[in-house]
Formats: structure tokens, C-alpha cells, sequence
């Protein structure tokens, strides 16, 4: 049983050997710009192209849209791109611009676009060509998703659109969305209906995207506002007030729950960037001097880096036991906690390494003598969008109550 | 060396554990062990040492004690990760026996090497034993003891020795002219006093044990090193045995909370339950990955075994101690009660807490190895 669902095929045997060698040869050199911790904090132009460059070799190369039949740019290959990803973290790829494209755009438009749609799409999305957005949140609609009032209007066989997104990650960058709204106000899960829109080739034809600045100082999301742009029926996804199926869609494999793997490659760092891990946070105690002595050497310190460390190597194993089913009770039930878990191991980290870092712990990134360049509060501060974004924790605690452990729903 | 992905937890480590958790649930449920270990409430009372010998006769004939025995002793020789399988079980069932006890003598005798083989016979032959190496204090270094030996007389007293009353033999640390050394004792030897403990956990039995010049078999005189060599296996399956138990305290609490209803809802529609629940569940699965991790690392990069067991029963002190709080907390009035069963969990749990380590202690040592020692 274990073993079984360890062993590969010979096709994604030999496709390992493939990817392994491709990247040998393949692998971009040290990046020239300092890359973001994620590809949510991307900023410049700069940056983006670097990162869409590495995402068009690899996807050239066949190690993007391994699964994906090939009338859609797909590779045809049968469960692949797990095999893909395996071998782009191992070689610490830089990791992929088109983040919402790839893990949230391409399942959903997939399994409920037209064909022509998706021929149109899906090929420059896997590229890294098209970047895409995804156009959920409102001021008036987080948690509460459903309660979005973006609304559609029909004209003949076009749609105009009017309303007022929020927290938009890459919305600046994006050539498409996704787009959660409503064509009915009567009723609020069976009013929604689901669109692809364009967004660059809009701006200032219905669509303004303003940029909102974060906690950190950085940018990276945004706020979108429709006004009257105007869509063609052929990008409605699904029938009319199936929007909200549509979105499970989407929501299932954001949360890597979906049936398609989405792509994954990083571990590339530039000189600049600083992972928030506990091998970092242990450094950090080292270096730093309290009552006269390492922090390193405080018992408390210490005792606080281990649990921390406890919690890292727990998520690690799990992910490695999500693996072996003899060793599961229910099929979602760790990686419906992923998400959860690492967003808060990073956020203790973060919190704990500003306290080791004591008086420095308020230094921030301008400052020459700021620990591991003033990272630190960065990474802590960023670790908020983590634990809010894609579904708060609280929310993720509410899933996991009533999917995994079967209580009863609340509101 | 690496590890296998699969922790090392083949088809017949799947097998073993899905054939315990049939026989436990067949032949033991709760409603059982309460009435055979609960029947006296009172504060002051002696600790019990009921079980059940008959189920334990069949766990004996089924092989499962000599499953960690070597090979070369004719035991089964099975890997610890197959082992943690098997002990998951048991700690979910809370049953009583000297399975933990027998294990950890073993991994301490075959890790005294061909020393230890007559001893591992008898295990296979079915005796059962438990370490006697713990000192008045509770410490729980391997170095300390207030045993010592001369001329191959045991003398003074071991604590803390885990169902001593249900065991045949056992193996006990001494300290010689000649350094710390173990010895193999039957319970019933001339001179060997048991001196129960009144304990709070009802599925165990504890005690002291006078030794007053104790004729003892010598097995090893290399005890620190044997000690050390075997503690992370020890650690590992209780953490095992943990998880186990805390996995029951879930899954009983989320039943008590899907059917009790106050305000017209059923307790678990409330988030001040529901998050809570949720966590104790992210702990458990996290002390399980790490208890299979620990496993693995024993059985195959024994380089990192000490590593990974601290971290497991680190988590596992943790996870007992939430999972059995929180138990007790959402059954409310009844999870107060002796006769609500959710206080057979919570004391077991508490024990183990204890028992070879509590979290700070495992974290203390894991921060000696991860970031050296504090001069
Ligand atoms: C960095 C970042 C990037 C983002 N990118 C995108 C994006 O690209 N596209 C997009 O559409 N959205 C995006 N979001 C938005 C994100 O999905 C929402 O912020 C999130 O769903 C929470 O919604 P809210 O902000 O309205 O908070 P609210 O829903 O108002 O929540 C406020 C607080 O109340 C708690 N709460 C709410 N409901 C419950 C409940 N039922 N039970 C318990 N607690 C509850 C929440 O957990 C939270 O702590 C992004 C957010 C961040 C921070």
C-alpha cells in the first residue's frame, strides 16, 4: 500500500532523468536583481523580467503543464509534475512569476472554460507570458467570499462589468483575472457567476488598477475598479450563477487540495534574501550578545528556538507521511493543515528573531547595522499576509473543524 | 545515510499495526479497562495492578514482544518504525501490560551487543521485563543511579520502574568499581523487595524496588554507552504510544462535541471549541510524523536518531498535555466525573508527559546538539 503509492512509473521515471539533466544544464545563473520573498512581493519590472524568463525556459523545456493535455499547451504526461517539481526545488530553481496563473487560473479555466478559451489562455499562462490575478476579495467581501457585489450586467452577448476589487496581488503586472461576481442579487451563493477578464489591455477602458502599499512598505496588491468594462459571453466560466462551484474550484487547489499539481519550483535565493527559518534564527542568536553573553547560550532563548524547530520538522514530516497512506486517517487531513502551519511557523520565527535580536530588533532595512539587513521585521510584518491571505487561519481552523473532524458548520 | 521516504513502514509494519488495532478494538474497549482498573476512587488507595493476563497471553503468542528482538536472538527483529506502529495501537486502547516496559529492556540489551543475548532469549521465550535505572530524584540521565554492585550484589534502591509488578525480570544499572553496569534480575530473586507506588494513572503500575545484596546476572559493564544507544528507541515509542491515546482523546471529544447541543447548536459549532479541537489535532499529526521520523532515523541514519527522538518526545509531552486538558474541558461537568472515561486518557497522558522526559528536557537536550552546548 505504502510502497505502492511510492512507486513511479516508467514515464515519470524517465522524465525525472529528463528533468534532472535539463536543469543541470539549464539552471539560470545567480539572478542580478534582488528576488522578493515570494513572488506576491514582486515589484519591479527588473524583477519580473528575470522571473518570467526562467518560467518560459521551463515551460519550453516541458516542466510547466506537465499534465495538462496537449491541445491546451500541456505536456500530456500522466502525474508529472510532481516529478517536475521534485527536481526544480532540488536544483533551487528561482521560483515562478506567474504564482495566481499556475496554481488558481489554470485548474479552474481548464475544467470550466470553453475550448477555445482555453487554447487562447492556457498557453501564455504557463509561459509566464500572461500573468494573471485573481479577483476575489472586496471591501465588503473576505472571509465572507460569497457576499462579493461586483456585478454583470448582460448586453447582448457581451457583459458589462462594474464594481471594486481588493488586495489584488500582481493585479499591476496581470494581462488576465479571474473574477468572482455576481449576475443576480437575489440570491447570494446561486447569484455568483465566474469570469476571465482582461486587465492590462483594459486599463482605462473599464479598468483602473491602483496599487495599495503594505505593512512592510512594499507594494504588490492592489485595487481594481471596473467600470462598465465590457466582456464577451465566451469568458464566463461555467453556466450563469455557477459561480461559486467554479470557485471551490479554484479555492481546492489553492489550497493544494485540487486534483491537478500545481507547479512548483524555488530555493534560488539572491544575496539579499533571507529565509525565515529556524537554521537562520539559531545564527541569529549566535551573533547577538545578551547580559553580556550569546543569546544562544540563554536557556529561555533556547528552549523557545526548539519548539519552534519541533514545529518546522513536524510540517516537514507530514508532508513527507502525507505520503504514505498507512500512516493517514483521513485522506485531506494534513494537507488541509500546509497552509496553516506554515504560516504560522513563519510568523513565530519572525516574531521570535526581532525579540533575539533585542534593541537591533529595530532596525529595519535602511539601516547598515540592522541583523541580516533588517529582514527580520520584514518577515515578520510580511507573515501577516500569510496568515490573512488565501483564508485566515480562523477560517483554516473552521475548515479543518468541520471537514477533517466533522463538527458542525459556523457561520 | 538517507531515510526512505516511507519512513520504512512497508507492508508488514502495515499489517501488524491494522491487525493490533482489530485486536485491541475486538477484545478491548473502554468500557473494560474502566471497569477493570476504575473500581476504586479513592485518593488514598495503593495503585491497582489489574490487567488482563489472558489478552496479554495472546499478545505474547501472537510474537509481539519479541518483535524487537534481534535476530540473532531468535526474536522477529522488526524495525522500530513497525514497532511504533504496533505501540500507536496500544496507546489508543490505554491497555494495561508490560509491552513498553519489555521493549525498552530490549533496546537496551541489544544494544549491549552479544552481552545481551541470553537476556533477549528469555524474551523471546515470552518473559517480560522493565529498566530499573532510575534514581530517587527522577532523573532521567542514563549515568544516574543509587543501585551499585559488589561482588555481584545489587544493593540499594531503583524508582520510578514501570510495571514492575507485572514483569518478570529486570534489568537493572548499577554503579560498579568499574563504572556504570547492568544487570539482569529475576522480580522474584531473594532479597528484591517491590514497594508500590500510589500513583494517579490507572493503566500503570510503578514502584520502587529495594535491592538488599541481590544476586544479579551481569550483563554488560559498558551501561552509560548501552543507555544512550537505546534511549532514542525508548523515547520514540512512547511518544508513539502518545500519540496513540491523544488521538483517542480527539476523536472522543469531537463525538461528545458533534452531540451534545447548548444554545441549540452542538458544542462544536462554537469556535472557542472548534479551534481548539483543531489544534489539538495539528499536534497530534505532528507528533506522529516526527515519532515515524524518529523511527526511520533509528533504523536507518542512526546518526540523527537522538536528534529526531527529542524532537518526537518533545512533541509528544506536549501533545499529551493539550490533548488531555482539553478533553476534559469540553465533556464539561461529566469529563470531571471518575465515571466519564475521558480521566483513564488524561492520567495515562499525564504519566507519559513525565515519563523519560518531559518537553523541556527534550528541548534542552535537542538545543545541546543543535546549537552546542553551553560551557
Ligand atoms: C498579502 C495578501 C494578498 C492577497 N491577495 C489577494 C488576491 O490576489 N486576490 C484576492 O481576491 N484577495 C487577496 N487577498 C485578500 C484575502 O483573501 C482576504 O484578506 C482574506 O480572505 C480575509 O478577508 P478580509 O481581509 O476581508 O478580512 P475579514 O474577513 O474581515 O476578517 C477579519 C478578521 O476576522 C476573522 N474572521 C472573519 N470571519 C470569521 C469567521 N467566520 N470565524 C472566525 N473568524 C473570522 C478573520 O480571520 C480575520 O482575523 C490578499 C490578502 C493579503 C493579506
Amino acid at each position: 500500500m505504502s510502497k505502492s503509492a511510492r512507486e513511479e512509473t516508467a514515464e515519470q521515471v524517465a522524465f525525472r532523468q529528463y528533468c534532472r539533466q535539463w536543469l543541470k544544464d539549464n539552471r539560470p545563473g545567480d539572478p542580478p536583481v534582488r528576488l522578493p520573498l515570494s513572488p506576491l512581493e514582486i515589484m519591479t519590472e527588473a524583477q519580473l523580467t528575470y522571473l518570467q524568463k526562467w518560467q518560459k525556459s521551463a515551460y519550453d523545456a516541458g516542466l510547466i503543464g506537465c499534465d495538462y493535455p496537449e491541445a491546451v499547451g500541456g505536456a500530456g504526461r500522466n502525474d508529472c509534475q510532481r516529478v517536475a517539481n521534485e527536481e526544480m526545488i532540488r536544483a533551487k530553481t528561482p521560483f515562478m512569476p506567474n504564482v495566481i496563473g499556475l496554481g488558481m487560473a489554470a485548474p479552474t479555466v481548464l475544467y470550466h472554460a470553453q475550448e477555445t478559451v482555453k487554447e487562447q489562455l492556457l498557453p501564455r499562462l504557463f509561459s509566464g507570458e500572461d500573468i494573471w490575478c485573481q479577483g476575489f476579495s472586496e471591501p465588503g467581501a473576505g472571509s465572507d467570499l460569497a457576499s462579493v457585489q461586483t456585478f454583470a450586467e448582460r448586453k447582448g452577448d457581451k457583459w458589462v462589468i462594474n464594481g471594486h476589487k481588493v488586495w489584488t496581488s500582481l493585479a499591476h503586472f496581470a494581462e488576465w483575472m479571474i473574477l468572482l461576481l455576481r449576475t443576480d442579487r437575489s440570491h447570494k451563493y446561486d447569484g455568483l457567476s465566474y469570469f476571465v477578464v482582461p486587465i492590462r489591455s483594459a486599463l482605462g477602458k473599464g479598468v483602473t488598477v491602483r496599487p495599495l502599499i503594505k505593512i512592510t512598505g512594499e507594494t504588490g496588491f492592489n485595487e481594481v475598479i471596473f467600470e462598465d468594462l465590457e466582456v464577451d459571453d465566451i469568458y464566463r466560466l461555467d453556466e450563469l450563477g455557477k459561480g461559486w462551484q467554479v470557485a471551490m474550484t479554484t479555492l481546492l487547489h489553492e489550497r493544494g487540495a485540487g486534483e491537478l499539481q500545481t507547479p512548483r519550483s524555488g530555493g534560488m535565493k539572491s544575496k539579499a534574501t533571507h529565509a525565515t527559518n529556524t537554521s537562520n534564527l539559531i545564527e541569529l542568536a549566535r551573533n547577538t550578545v545578551r547580559n553580556g553573553k550569546p543569546a544562544a547560550d540563554d536557556p529561555l532563548i533556547r528552549d523557545r528556538i526548539m519548539e519552534l524547530v519541533v514545529r518546522e520538522m513536524g510540517l516537514g514530516q507530514n508532508q513527507r507521511r502525507s505520503r504514505v497512506s498507512a500512516l493517514l486517517d483521513h485522506p485531506a487531513r494534513l494537507l488541509l493543515q500546509n497552509k496553516l502551519l506554515a504560516s504560522e511557523i513563519a510568523q513565530d520565527t519572525g516574531a521570535l528573531a526581532v525579540e533575539v535580536a533585542g534593541a537591533s530588533g529595530s532596525l529595519y532595512l535602511g539601516d547598515d547595522n540592522a541583523p541580516a539587513g533588517g529582514q527580520w521585521p520584514m518577515a515578520y510584518m510580511n507573515s501577516y499576509g500569510m496568515t490573512i491571505a488565501a483564508g485566515t487561519s480562523e477560517v483554516q481552523r473552521n475548515i479543518l473543524g468541520e471537514r477533517v473532524l466533522g463538527l458542525a458548520k459556523s457561520k | 545515510m538517507a531515510q526512505p521516504d516511507n519512513f520504512g513502514f512497508g507492508e508488514e509494519a502495515t499489517l501488524l499495526k491494522e491487525s493490533a488495532r482489530k485486536f485491541f478494538a475486538d477484545n478491548f474497549a473502554t468500557d473494560k479497562l474502566h471497569g477493570m482498573v476504575a473500581s476504586d476512587p479513592s485518593p488514598e488507595r495503593m495503585s491497582e495492578c489489574a490487567w488482563d493476563r489472558d489478552l496479554w497471553q495472546q499478545m505474547v503468542d501472537l510474537g509481539w514482544t519479541a518483535l524487537a528482538v534481534p535476530e540473532v536472538a531468535d526474536g522477529l527483529g522488526m524495525p522500530v518504525a513497525a514497532v511504533a506502529g504496533l505501540v500507536e495501537e496500544l496507546g489508543r486502547a490505554a491497555f494495561p501490560c508490560p509491552l513498553l516496559s519489555t521493549l525498552n529492556a530490549t533496546y537496551v540489551l541489544a544494544a549491549c551487543g552479544s552481552a545481551g543475548e541470553t537476556a533477549l532469549g528469555e524474551i523471546t521465550q515470552g518473559r517480560t521485563a522493565s529498566l530499573a535505572i532510575t534514581n530517587k530524584q527522577g532523573s532521567w540521565e542514563a549515568a544516574e543511579t543509587d543501585v551499585t554492585c559488589e561482588q555481584g550484589k545489587l544493593t540499594g534502591t531503583a524508582c520510578f520502574v514501570q510495571e514492575a509488578r507485572k514483569v518478570d525480570r529486570l534489568l537493572v544499572s548499577a554503579r560498579t568499581a568499574a563504572g556504570l553496569s547492568l544487570y539482569w534480575v529475576a522480580t522474584d530473586a531473594p532479597g528484591l523487595t517491590i514497594k508500590p507506588d500510589a500513583i494517579v494513572d490507572l493503566t500503570r503500575d510503578q514502584a520502587h524496588i529495594q535491592f538488599d545484596s541481590v544476586e544479579a546476572q551481569a550483563v554488560s559493564t559498558e551501561g552509560v554507552a548501552a543507555l544512550e544507544q537505546a534511549m532514542p528507541a525508548i523515547w520514540t515509542i512512547l511518544a508513539a504510544d502518545i500519540v496513540g491515546a491523544a488521538e483517542w482523546q480527539l476523536q472522543t471529544t469531537v463525538e461528545y462535541a458533534n452531540t451534545r447541543q447548548q444554545f441549540e447548536h452542538p458544542l462544536g459549532f462554537f469556535q472557542a471549541v472548534k479551534h481548539p479541537l483543531v489544534d489539538v489535532m495539528v499536534l497530534v499529526d505532528q507528533c506522529k510524523s516526527l515519532v515515524y521520523n524518529a523511527a526511520c532515523a533509528i533504523d536507518t541514519e542512526p546518526e540523527r536518531a537522538a536528534e529526531y527522538a527529542h524532537m518526537a518526545k518533545a512533541s509528544a509531552s506536549e501533545t499529551a498535555a493539550f490533548a488531555s486538558g482539553r478533553s476534559v474541558q469540553y465533556h464539561g461537568g461529566i469529563g470531571f466525573t471518575w465515571e466519564c472515561f475521558v480521566h483513564l486518557y488524561f492520567k495515562r497522558q499525564n504519566h507519559s508527559q513525565m515519563l523519560w522526559g518531559d518537553a523541556v528536557w527534550h528541548r534542552a537536550r535537542l538545543a545541546d546538539i543543535l546549537m552546542g552546548a553551553v560551557a
